[in-house]
């Protein structure tokens, strides 16, 4: 490779086609490069295309527009087997989209709480979540998942003696029925949800202003609690709609009614949440501690209530360690929701395999995939990348 | 509860054992406050709730000796008998019986040529060559044909040395790539750094069972007709390629941190950019990744195990394979904590050895 500051005293003015020359050497390793790469890769597509003449396969997305003909476990969307592949992987992206922001919020909940037990004064706290983390990160999430599947199928009681811990919850080998809330009101209540979350942003812009202009602190997590629970119901009250709840009840062999959490999704949820959460935990850990103990005692010297401290000295520091390895978790959560192919959950890849086994466009499917996550991957580390900006040190 | 500022400040158990200081340690590590005590009292009750009944299940009420299912299933504990029973399929897979003194050797090879790479005497160029052989060993005893050994084709390999080999072999093979793609990445070459960037974001984006779908269904149509690559050889390149791109995200990590004064030292030296790579920066930037590359080798090791979305059978497709037979079903569970005891150990030892060099490594940069 070229190295500017050596050939700053030593070139001649006049440039010169030689070997000699740094930029001309970067500029021959540059097309060799760019060569090879070029040729493995029309090599690559030149017998893909051969192979698939060949085996009289024809290429493309056509195949998206055609029936499905396999039924899938759950969808968040209606699904029959009459509907197109293209419908078939639609339920698959939205089932691992399900999946992985659902293991993404628990994991983040458990493992800072774990993370934090950690950092305990308490023996006996800080011992147990040390095995915690041990055990669960040393463990493959493959055997993990396996080991709960067999857990809920194998050991669990049938439906007619699902264990019962709280009115309306059932836990059996068919999974988990909880009870839903249905009826007309509900898109009322996510109204009132999206509402309230505009008004609390509104709020805490205020409450800011405020700060910095008097000094004055409002009470703003208390306010955004309040504005969370009670907008909600007073849109639903106001619109007048019904609202109901829909208990799981037992009927012959099986439940009716209620949602259902299938083993399937139950296992890979638990599992993912189980397993990322001992990362987590370490991740949490070490951004506490990268934390100068003298900021906690200066904190201390200017008379700062203790959990104010955390909140308003401690965290804002460590989260700039936390957040460029808390992403990544997050993107290993949504990779390794893939695992659900191998215990039936109907994810994205669990789609398509079936796909591209039934239509044999397996170049396609493959594609798709990559994309999908891709997309996904790429997007959880834009926005983690402009959060990170964010909070990143303002240095003068 | 509370949190602990820092370490310094969290006592360790009383190295005098006097009534004096186990009263102290007791106040202050368990009932420092009321939030503690309470958090004690909740963990003890919870303990003994959970606690003994796993020592029943595991040890008081298992049975090791019960010759078949019907015997273990009147214990309410573990049935190990399973273990006992299957041990050789878990471990060895499918390799001829009278033959798995092979891959049990090749087995003790590798996890030799692992430990062998902690000792720091050995942190130079004969490691190179341990692992030239270690490898070349592990895979002419399971491969057989030479030597009088009898060939056995790489279908009927399984269990625990598959699992080793997968991972053995991918890190050493991703290791070499992961270096050029990490220089390639820091190159001042705009063709060069693109084709690198893409590389390592490509991959490192995708979950590792698509590369291994790829690798099952597409590679046989990359190549010409007539030429087939077997499927753990495809496997195994899968997991290469997957290995390298994280491989060179963490040497550029260590390549990133060599100041600047030692590139312009070299330069002032006359030396090529390649002699300064490899007499430099190299040396320097690789002391730097051990601890992250043996968190690397500890995570390819756990992920080996998801060769088994395409039927390879590895350590995790034998537990499956064990649970098949009929005569022993439901003791899926005993299965599970024996494979996962396995992945334990290895992974656990190893990240123990990361931490404690990184704490001697960190020692010498204070200096």
């Amino acid at each position: 490779m070229m190295n500017p500051k050596m050939s700053v005293a030593a070139q001649p003015p006049k440039k010169r086609l030689s070997w000699n020359n740094p930029e001309v050497r970067a500029i021959v390793y540059q097309v060799l490069a760019v060569a090879l790469v070029g040729g493995i890769g029309w090599y690559m597509v030149h017998n893909t295309l051969h192979n698939l003449s060949v085996r009289n396969i024809t290429t493309g997305f056509s195949f998206l527009t055609r029936e499905a003909g396999f039924a899938i476990g759950e969808s968040l969307v209606s699904y029959t087997p009459a509907d197109t592949y293209q419908r078939a992987i639609t339920v698959g992206v939205l089932n691992t989209l399900r999946v992985a922001s659902l293991g993404i919020l628990f994991a983040t909940i458990l493992g800072t709480i774990i993370g934090i037990a950690r950092l305990s004064k308490n023996w006996l706290i800080r011992k147990l979540s040390s095995v915690y983390v041990e055990v669960m990160r040393n463990i493959p999430l493959l055997l993990q998942l396996f080991f709960w599947y067999a857990i809920i199928i194998e050991t669990l009681p049938g439906p007619r003696r699902a264990y019962h811990p709280i009115p309306g919850v059932f836990v059996s080998n068919r999974g988990i029925q909880m009870p839903s809330i249905q009826g007309d009101g509900l898109s009322w209540l996510l109204w009132g949800v999206l509402l309230a979350v505009g008004l609390s942003f509104l709020l805490s812009k205020w409450a800011r202003h405020r700060q910095e202009q008097t000094g004055q602190i409002f009470a703003l997590w208390r306010s955004v609690l309040g504005l969370v629970l009670l907008v909600p119901a007073l849109v639903w009250w106001v619109s007048g709609e019904p609202l109901s709840l829909n208990v799981p009840t037992l009927k012959g062999f099986n439940f009716s009614g209620g949602m259902t959490l299938s083993p399937e999704f139950a296992a890979l949820l638990f599992g993912l949440v189980i397993y990322t959460s001992a990362f987590i935990a370490e991740v949490v850990r070490s951004g506490i501690q990268s934390v100068n103990r003298g900021q906690w005692e200066a904190a201390g010297a200017l008379g700062i209530k203790n959990s104010l401290v955390l909140r308003l000295v401690v965290l804002p520091q460590a989260l700039r360690v936390i957040i460029p390895p808390m992403t990544s978790q997050y993107l290993n959560i949504t990779k390794n929701s893939s695992l659900a192919v191998a215990i039936g959950y109907p994810d994205l890849v669990s789609v398509i395999n079936t796909t591209l086994n039934q239509t044999g466009q397996a170049i396609e499917g493959i594609l798709m995939i990559m994309a999908a996550y891709l997309t996904v991957s790429l997007s959880i580390s834009l926005f983690m990348n402009w959060y990170n900006k964010r909070i990143a040190l303002v240095e003068r | 509860m509370s949190v602990a500022p820092n370490v310094s400040n969290q006592v360790a158990a009383p190295s005098v054992w006097s009534r004096a200081s186990v009263l102290h340690w007791f106040r202050t590590q368990l009932f420092s406050s009321p939030l503690n005590t309470l958090l004690t009292l909740l963990t003890i009750w919870l303990l003994l709730a959970t606690v003994p009944a796993m020592v029943d299940w595991f040890v008081l009420n298992s049975t090791v000796t019960a010759s078949s299912a019907q015997e273990c299933r009147k214990v309410t504990g573990a049935c190990w008998s399973v273990i006992v029973e299957k041990h050789r399929l878990i471990l060895f897979g499918v390799y001829p019986y009278e033959e798995q003194w092979r891959p049990l050797l090749a087995t003790l090879l590798l996890v030799g040529v692992v430990l062998l790479s902690g000792v720091r005497r050995f942190w130079n160029r004969s490691l190179l060559l341990f692992w030239a052989l270690a490898l070349a060993g592990a895979a002419v005893l399971m491969w057989g044909g030479v030597f009088g050994l009898a060939y056995v084709e790489n279908s009927r390999w399984g269990g625990l040395p598959l699992t080793l080999m997968l991972s053995t072999f991918g890190i050493a093979f991703a290791f070499p790539l992961g270096i050029v793609l990490a220089l390639g990445r820091r190159s001042k070459m705009p063709a060069i750094k693109t084709i690198c960037v893409v590389y390592i974001e490509l991959i490192r984006g995708v979950p590792l069972i698509s590369l291994l779908f790829m690798s099952a269904v597409m590679l046989p149509l990359f190549l010409p007709e007539g030429l087939t690559v077997d499927k753990l050889l495809r496997a195994q390149v899968a997991i290469i390629l997957f290995a390298a791109a994280y491989m060179a995200e963490t040497i550029r990590g260590g390549l990133q941190a060599i100041p600047k004064g030692q590139y312009e030292g070299g330069d002032s030296l006359g030396l090529t950019y390649w002699q300064q790579t490899r007499l430099i920066v190299l040396p320097q930037a690789l002391k730097i990744v051990i601890p992250p590359l043996v968190g690397l080798f500890i995570a390819l090791f756990k992920d080996t195990s998801l060769v088994v979305v395409i039927g390879i059978f590895d350590l995790t497709q034998a537990a499956k394979a064990a649970l098949v037979d009929q005569t022993w079903r439901g003791f899926s569970i005993e299965i599970y904590v024996f494979i996962s005891a396995i992945y334990f150990v290895f992974c656990y030892s190893m990240s123990k050895y990361s931490q404690s060099l990184e704490k001697r490594l960190a020692t010498e940069h204070q200096r």
